[in-house]
């Protein structure tokens, strides 16, 4: 199966052009596109160029260890990793309800990397794009030059991922790879002074934070027809959502709607993800390609993150926060929910939910109490499932009679996003680069519409002895002798 | 209050000599701790440079940078460094240059007087210990700071 776009009918005839490495994202990956000599379009794929294979070395290592390994999957959001391997484990120790301590510093934890991934992503990564110009001058198009031309937004994106570095800080121990959560509960709540040392800045976070998100709607104002028609495609959903519908970015069941809005499944228990979600592989990604089992590989794909959670939960549950939400959906008719660079505008709603969280947590006594761990009765196997600051993360393990584990499966926000990404870079593609002169600025347009999704490629890749792979024995003369192709049903070996 | 001086090292503790920087923080907090005369002292590490560091600058009175070093000469060496934009925002690592250079744009002022100490590392694997040379540079490389601390 192959969508439009993914594989031309004849590459060796064809000119490549590469993106390597897209910039401005988390962790490696590359676009390829290929064109014909009057520059019409014929492939393009976005490819992820590193490997890391947690899947496979967690085995055989104790349970209690695996919230603080996956954290190194990445830099950037190994609190949600830490997250939901420890809820996953919560359910192996038979944990049903966390202490109201251990569930909130959690939920704290969270919102500060929701608040940082955010203000990051927003700040430093998409913000040169939008606020000079897709195509604008690439020396200027980063994060310092917009400290020099703009050093008041600069300043409040830096001082925000500041804030929620102190708050993961604070609950997990360190700004990264922190070990404050583990299984059945945390090992330390807030102490008094770093309670009132947050609640002296909250305030002003909550400011910047609606500041943000009026930022984002005045700049699709401004450029509400390019805005809306950017990489713009219909696509099917996935998120956790709270038990009355409403946004819950820590715990829930999941729902999916389909491209037309149609209800799939709601409030699934994420225990039988494997029921609903099915994972298909390609032989030129390491990348898996999760699909919904109910509409099948070719129409199953789906979307995660910001963009999807703001648009198919039924409220949010802060005020300022549910207010933009009701905003951003009315806006234009509601033009800009299925517009991929609406995830920029949901980012922010998020953000200002996830610092209006903050405020209400700090001002909870349980955040500083001292009952910690809950316990249950063992079982074989957890499942966790967090929305991630990009998207929905499950975390899956079995672990054996010696507290080994013995089976990990991890599908991460990006890899969900996986065929969501390729279909928007090949949206933009048609739109931009067909049959012109391709320049730099015309290829940032690609990188715009992956940064959308604020991909993290480190987390994304495939598990080690599931990689597709392919071999060429190519002669001095160009053509192909023998090739090999693995994917994971088996070794499928062609002599050409 | 901020304390006036801060010590600033960065680095990956899993990479061989890249963990120099983190080491040096880590040594230089218990030196710092026996010695109240330095006044209040503040060290930070980081697994890299970044735009945000800048904030940190905020209120110092003056600031010492330590990393890591294929460049530097054997065991390490000091020197002033000034805000230049140069091209490092483009990777993931700013330089201490940038850095300032970041200060001066958000806070429209003169950063504080700053400092780069760099030790000389050996080999950045992911995976491996500290070299032997490196482990002798750090030693090299606390003293010297430490007479940074006395004298500027």
């Amino acid at each position: 199966m192959s969508f439009e776009l993914e594989t031309a009918i004849s590459p060796e005839k064809l000119r490549r052009v590469a993106i390597d490495p897209v910039s401005r994202v988390e962790g490696h990956g590359k676009v390829t596109i290929l064109l014909d000599d009057d520059n019409k379009v014929h492939q393009v794929r976005l490819h992820i160029v590193e490997f890391r294979g947690f899947e496979k070395f967690i085995q055989g290592r104790p349970y209690w260890e695996v919230p603080v390994m996956v954290q190194r999957l990445c830099g950037i959001c190994p609190v949600s990793h830490h997250l939901a391997a420890s809820k996953a484990l919560d359910m192996m120790l038979g944990v049903k309800q966390l202490t109201p301590t251990a569930e909130k510093v959690r939920r704290l934890m969270h919102y500060g990397q929701i608040l940082q991934s955010h203000a990051l992503h927003f700040f430093h990564l998409a913000s040169p794009d939008l606020l000079f110009g897709f195509g604008s001058d690439m020396a200027q198009r980063n994060i310092v030059g917009v400290v020099a031309a703009h050093p008041e937004i600069a300043k409040k994106g830096v001082l925000l991922r500041k804030f929620g570095q102190e708050v993961i800080r604070m609950t997990a121990g360190k700004r990264v790879h922190g070990t404050g959560s583990v299984p059945g509960g945390v090992n330390k709540s807030l102490a008094p002074e770093e309670r009132a040392a947050l609640l002296k800045d909250i305030y002003q976070m909550v400011a910047w934070s609606r500041d943000a998100v009026g930022m984002i709607r005045q700049l699709f104002e401004q450029n509400l027809a390019e805005y809306n028609a950017f990489g713009r495609f219909r696509s099917a959903g996935m998120c956790l959502v709270r038990s009355d519908g409403a946004m819950d970015l820590y715990h829930g069941g999941l729902r999916a709607r389909d491209v037309e809005g149609k209800t799939l499944f709601d409030h699934f228990d994420y225990g039988r993800y494997w029921d609903v979600i099915a994972e298909d592989v390609k032989p030129w990604s390491y990348m898996k390609f999760p699909f919904f089992k109910s509409l099948g590989a070719e129409d199953g794909s789906y979307r995660v993150g910001p963009l999807t959670r703001v648009t198919q939960c039924d409220s949010i549950p802060t005020p300022l926060a549910d207010m933009e939400r009701q905003e951003f959906m009315a806006y234009d008719g509601g033009s800009v929910t299925g517009a991929t660079l609406g995830y920029h505008w949901a980012r922010m709603i998020e953000m200002l939910h996830a610092a209006e969280n903050i405020k209400d947590l700090l001002h909870d006594d349980d955040i500083i109490g001292h009952d910690l761990i809950a316990t249950g009765e063992r079982q074989e196997r957890g499942v966790g499932v967090i929305e991630a600051p990009r998207g929905t993360l499950i975390h899956h393990y079995r672990v054996d009679e010696n507290d080994l584990v013995i089976r990990a499966n991890l599908i991460v926000s990006t890899t969900h996003n996986n065929q969501a990404m390729n279909t928007a870079v090949r949206e933009v593609a048609k739109q931009y680069l067909d049959g012109v002169e391709i320049t730099e600025g015309l290829l940032n347009h690609i990188e715009i519409a992956i940064r959308a999704f604020d991909p993290c490629l480190s987390c994304a890749t495939h598990a080690l002895g599931q990689m597709p792979l392919e071999v060429a024995i190519v002669g001095a003369d160009g053509t192909v002798i023998d090739a090999a192709t693995r994917d994971h049903r088996g070794l499928t070996r062609e002599l050409s | 209050m901020t304390a006036p001086t801060l010590i600033f090292g960065w680095g990956n503790p899993s990479r061989g000599d890249d963990a120099l920087g983190p080491l040096f923080v880590e040594h230089f907090t218990a030196l710092a701790a026996r010695h109240p005369e330095w006044g209040e002292v503040e060290c930070l590490t980081d697994f890299q440079l970044q735009v945000e560091h800048a904030l940190d600058l905020q209120g110092r009175r003056r600031v010492l940078f330590v990393d890591a070093s294929l460049d530097a000469p054997a065991p390490c060496a000091l020197a002033r460094v000034q805000p230049a934009r140069d091209a490092s925002f483009t990777t993931h690592a700013m330089s201490p240059q940038a850095v300032l250079k970041v200060y001066a744009d958000i806070d429209g002022g003169e950063p504080p007087p700053c400092w780069l100490l760099a030790i000389r590392g050996e080999r950045f694997e992911l995976g491996e210990d500290l070299s032997a040379a490196a482990r002798q540079s750090l030693q090299a490389a606390l003293q010297l700071a430490a007479d940074w601390v006395d004298c500027e």
